[in-house]
């Protein structure tokens, strides 16, 4: 018998394979392992994005800054390398700490000054977004042949598909992101703080600290995923990843997170974000849809994911009592 | 003293007496007056950077100058703050708000081009439009229960989807003369824009105050379960509040739209629903639900207006505006926040306890600030 906790991301998982068949089912060329490779090098970004994202909203949060802090990251990388001239490797590492120590502060005004975290994280977005302006204000190539040579790593599998580097690094993140939910003491405050703040703080979990290392934490997701997108467009720019927090949240709802937090899964969250890779490609592969059916198709599967966790909701509450 | 009088001067009398009355309630809640002193103060500095920022200059019967600019430019926020104020208090909140208003002008603009109909009933289609989009939120909310965070979530997504499919995908231009009259005429001197917000604001303001309707709305957003057990209808209540605010964001797409006679499904009102919620929240609302202030939400706007218009005329390079206005909406929260009054007033305590005479005064506000959170 399926736990009804699991039962989110099964259904997740569920429509991913089904519209992945489908695809596969119509189209010749979707049968390739190119196609699956490529969802995860142009998703990375987003993925890692949405790993970050799943702790904040495990814990009950918001973090809408995140697209923001990776047209800042990238534009910040893209000065350190191209104008001062810093090993990029150097640059990466600075531009990460930047990020993380950006994250720490919101967490900080968040659990010190007991500001509601959707507005700290937004005062986040505009600042994060200025501070890119303020290095640069058109976008930059970023031409140094270490990261040529990065996004030139390619791992072929069998069929014409092949892992990059960015899909790689992406994976990697996404174990070290399950991996700390799962198995370390502050992933499992995450989930204590998310389920009930209160009995949380009574048992002894350290609310401030921890809510300063959520934001920490997604911070410096995001920042790996300003790293990663300006791998993947070889290039910087201040107004790139609009929006892109508006997908994250997407991604970590549709794999199963409930936003009131305290239940999920990071693996769900790269299911979910996948799925709105596969529905990008199947329009793709179509040709004659417009692109205003991803948001659509995208505001119903939201729906549909959400009923689904309510309906369980019910469901468990109904049945608790019998038992 | 207001006696001796001349009944004559009864409506200067009146504004008399609301001056005190306005004067006596900032007295007994501080926490009111934190909005108008950083309006004051943001106005004033801009005055000192910006010679002339200040002058308003009457041409042809219009009035012209920086401030008008700033009641022009805020109705469209003003508005859609308006619906989100109503809803934050029922502990909500609707992030479709941009969407809607990109719906509402899709539709303004596509049935100003395609039919004959008069401008009436094409503005009756776009409220109607934002209604059923309130409706939906609403519905989502009360009925089957959804947080408000994710139910609008989906109509932010996919309600461009809706607004690009209105459009076609294209940026719809049109020619009519009433619909430019509401975008960037004038009426007794001002915007007709801003008369239309100003209605709005007054009637809301009359109706959530003067009827219990704004007290029950306030008290299912303190309260869900305390407030159905007084006999409040609550989910009628988060339903109605959820299409007034889609009400709000239509209104708000037919003003855009008309001001830049076309509509943009992609750009219209984008973001618009963040600074809304920046608006509400410097007026002092919680966004865990409970007491708004359509009033001081008002002034909210115009710190957000004031603040872009300012760094635009104060010469600073474009790029500098996003981190100062991050900067100072981050003061000005940092300011507002519970930690930092309860401090303020821990400090006030000890201050006033070697002055015994004025303690009395010093823990009614404290309470006052208890009784908020």
């Amino acid at each position: 018998m399926i736990n009804e906790r699991n039962l989110p991301i099964f259904a997740t998982l569920t429509v991913f394979l089904l519209l992945y068949g489908f695809g596969m089912y119509e189209y010749k060329g979707f049968r390739d392992t190119l196609v699956f490779t490529n969802l995860l090098t142009d998703n990375a970004f987003l993925i890692v994005t949405a790993v970050g994202m799943t702790f904040v909203i495990l814990s009950g949060g918001i973090d809408l800054s995140v697209g923001s802090m990776i047209a800042f990251i990238g534009v910040l990388m893209a000065y350190l390398i191209t104008s001062l001239h810093i090993h990029p490797i150097l640059a990466i590492a600075i531009s990460l700490i930047v990020g993380t120590a950006f994250g720490a502060i919101m967490g900080m005004i968040i659990s010190v000054f007991e500001i509601q975290p959707f507005i700290v994280t937004l005062a986040g977005m505009f600042l994060f977004r200025g501070l890119a302006y303020l290095i640069n204000l058109n976008a930059v190539p970023i031409n140094h042949p270490f990261i040529t040579a990065l996004s030139d790593i390619y791992v072929s599998v069998p069929g014409r598909g092949g892992l990059t580097f960015i899909a790689m690094a992406m994976l990697v993140l996404l174990v070290v992101g399950i991996l700390i939910a799962r198995r370390t003491r502050f992933g499992m405050n995450v989930y204590a703080i998310g389920g009930d703040k209160q009995s949380a703080a009574l048992l002894g979990v350290p609310i401030k600290k921890t809510t300063v290392k959520i934001y920490a934490l997604s911070g410096l997701y995001s920042a790996l995923a300003g790293v990663i997108f300006a791998i993947y467009t070889s290039s910087a720019y201040p107004l790139a990843a609009v929006g892109v927090e508006l997908d994250a949240i997407a991604a970590v709802v549709i794999g199963g997170t409930l936003l009131t937090g305290g239940v999920g899964y990071v693996f769900g969250s790269f299911l979910g974000a996948m799925i709105q890779g596969v529905i990008q490609t199947l329009i793709t592969f179509d040709g004659s849809l417009n692109s205003w059916w991803t948001k659509l198709a995208i505001g119903g599967l939201l729906l549909f994911f959400i009923l689904l966790q309510k309906a369980i909701v019910f469901w468990a509450k109904k049945r608790s009592p019998a038992t | 003293m207001i006696d001796i009088r001349p009944p004559i001067k009864a409506t200067n009398m009146k504004k008399h007496h609301a001056l005190q009355h306005l004067l006596k309630r900032l007295q007994k809640q501080p926490k009111t007056l934190a909005p108008f002193v950083s309006l004051l103060l943001i106005l004033s500095v801009t005055a000192l950077i910006t010679p002339g920022f200040l002058e308003i200059k009457f041409v042809n019967g219009h009035l012209y100058g920086s401030l008008i600019d700033i009641l022009h430019r805020g109705t469209p926020t003003a508005l859609v703050a308006l619906g989100m104020a109503v809803v934050i208090g029922t502990r909500g909140i609707d992030l479709s708000v941009g969407a809607v208003i990109a719906i509402s002008g899709a539709v303004t603009a596509v049935l100003t081009v395609n039919t004959d109909w008069p401008v009436w009933i094409v503005i009756a289609c776009a409220l109607g439009s934002g209604l059923v989009c309130g409706l939906w939120n609403g519905l989502l909310v009360s009925i089957f229960n959804i947080q408000p965070i994710v139910a609008t979530l989906i109509l932010m997504v996919a309600g461009r989807g809706i607004a690009q499919m209105i459009t076609e995908g294209q940026i719809v231009t049109f020619h009519s003369t009433a619909l430019n009259a509401i975008g960037n005429e004038f009426f007794l001197a001002f915007p007709i824009r801003v008369w239309i917000a100003l209605g709005m604001i007054i009637l809301t303001i009359v109706v959530m105050r003067k009827t219990s309707l704004g007290l029950f709305i306030e008290a299912v957003g303190a309260n869900v379960r305390a407030s159905r057990l007084v006999g409040i209808e609550a989910r009628l209540l988060v339903l109605s509040a959820y299409i007034f605010s889609g009400f709000c964001a239509a209104l708000s797409g037919i003003i855009i739209a008309a001001d830049i006679r076309g509509a943009d499904a992609n750009n219209a009102g984008l973001w618009l629903e963040l600074d809304a919620i920046l608006a509400v929240v410097l007026a002092g609302a919680s966004l865990a639900g409970g007491r708004i202030y359509l009033g001081l939400t008002i002034i909210g706007v115009l710190i957000i207006q004031t603040l872009t218009t300012a760094i635009l005329t104060s010469g600073l390079p474009v790029q500098y505006n996003l981190v100062v206005k991050a900067t100072i909406i981050l003061a000005v929260l940092l300011i507002q926040s519970p930690t930092t009054r309860q401090w303020l007033s821990k400090r006030f305590q000890s201050k006033r306890r070697q002055n015994p005479k004025k303690g009395q005064n010093s823990t009614s506000s404290q309470n006052h600030g208890r009784a908020d959170q």
